[in-house]
């Protein structure tokens, strides 16, 4: 019986995300995650930003700044299960990132962090921070070793 | 001393200004190029042009080695707060001093863990509020590490306290009075001192309190 609940189950009751920043990157996790069954809520200053997330989004939308505690609140952040933050900036993600940890206590908070020294710094301070320049850094550096045209290891078989 | 100034506008350059011809050693951070120029133009080759949150711009800075003091002044509350974190967890700086633009943004430098911060508004508003009394309580200072802060206030004729003596003032626990001024001579409050009405009456107390130390002397 236990074995078999925990397979079939999907959520108890549906499961609250608080998407921060509604750009390119926000607006998508938001939508994904909403397809995913998520009670998602996204948070922008501007209210345009609303248009990112199409005409059949579901989900809510908060108009604000969420340095400002209030629109942290009226997002519903107390009960929200996990948190994506990913607006324009690093410092503001940063922050806004171990806010919602710290005083708000949301189990799961993911920050995006554009330069990698500060994601790597943050990380060791036990923020969980995405780096994409890093993610592409990876990937330009492995496609090109992947091509077989470079050097190989030092160079060897030369008689 | 040697100290690291981040932020290069007004705050910033007059502090650097000042902690130089103290004979301290500084080396000021500036994003912004137009500011970059001119404050190479009056500092020489203490400033360093770049953004003060990059770890690799700190540490060109110094603060590896690591600076007694690092004063994070620019005038986003975000950018402080990150420069004082990587300085304090980072590089165990003893110091970071941080500037707080935006009063509101204060709680999230306490829960953050950056305790000493400067924020202009909120001491402009204080002084006004010393000037124009709301509900009869100023506060005249706040002592956020030790947990206590220092306020003023007037005593009315029809106060409950106008006319007793401080020792049988039924103060909450957590206030104490320090003095009691009467036209512009303070004495420092004993158990005999009386209050009278017009007097103002400076009290040390626990942040909260304020309300019932109001009822008591107020009303």
């Amino acid at each position: 019986m236990r074995a078999h609940d925990s397979h079939d189950v999907g959520y108890a009751h549906s499961m609250k995300a608080v998407v921060v920043g509604c750009g390119r990157v926000g607006s998508e996790v938001a939508r994904q995650l909403a397809e995913d069954g998520w009670d998602v809520t996204t948070v922008d200053e501007n209210a345009e930003a609303l248009a990112r997330l199409g005409r059949d989004w579901g989900g809510a939308f908060v108009v604000g700044h969420a340095m400002e505690a209030d629109v942290l609140l009226r997002a519903g952040i107390e009960t929200a299960d996990a948190a994506v933050v990913a607006t324009s900036g690093d410092n503001t993600n940063i922050v806004i990132g171990q806010v919602i940890q710290k005083r708000y206590g949301v189990r799961c908070v993911v920050v995006r962090v554009l330069d990698p020294r500060r994601a790597e710094f943050f990380e060791g301070l036990g923020l969980r921070t995405v780096c994409p320049t890093q993610t592409a850094i990876s990937f330009l550096v492995d496609a090109v070793r992947a091509s077989d045209l470079g050097p190989t290891r030092p160079a060897q078989g030369r008689a | 001393m040697y100290l690291i100034v981040a932020g290069g506008g007004k705050v910033g350059a007059n502090v650097a200004a000042s902690l130089l011809a103290m004979g301290h050693e500084v080396t000021l951070v500036e994003q912004r190029h137009d500011r970059f120029e001119k404050l190479e133009e009056q500092f020489g080759p203490i400033v360093l042009r770049g953004d003060a949150t990059e770890i690799h711009v700190l540490e060109r800075a110094g603060i590896e080695r690591p600076p007694d003091i690092v004063l994070a002044v620019t005038g986003d509350d975000e950018d402080n707060l990150v420069i004082a974190q990587i300085a304090k967890e980072g590089y165990g700086v003893p110091k970071a001093i941080a500037r707080v633009n935006d009063p509101r943004n204060q709680q999230h430098f306490d829960l953050l863990g950056i305790t000493q911060t400067v924020c202009a508004t909120s001491g402009i508003l204080a002084l006004v509020e010393h000037e124009v009394p709301q509900h009869g309580l100023v506060r005249l200072l706040e002592l956020r590490q030790e947990g206590l802060e220092v306020v003023e206030i007037q005593i009315a004729g029809k106060s409950p306290a106008a006319g007793k003596r401080v020792a049988g003032l039924s103060l909450p626990e957590g206030v104490r009075l320090v003095s009691v001024t009467r036209n512009g001579v303070g004495e420092i409050a004993v158990g005999e001192t009386v209050v009278r009405p017009g007097d103002r009456v400076i009290a040390i107390l626990k942040p909260g309190l304020e309300d019932r130390l109001r009822r008591a002397l107020v009303g």
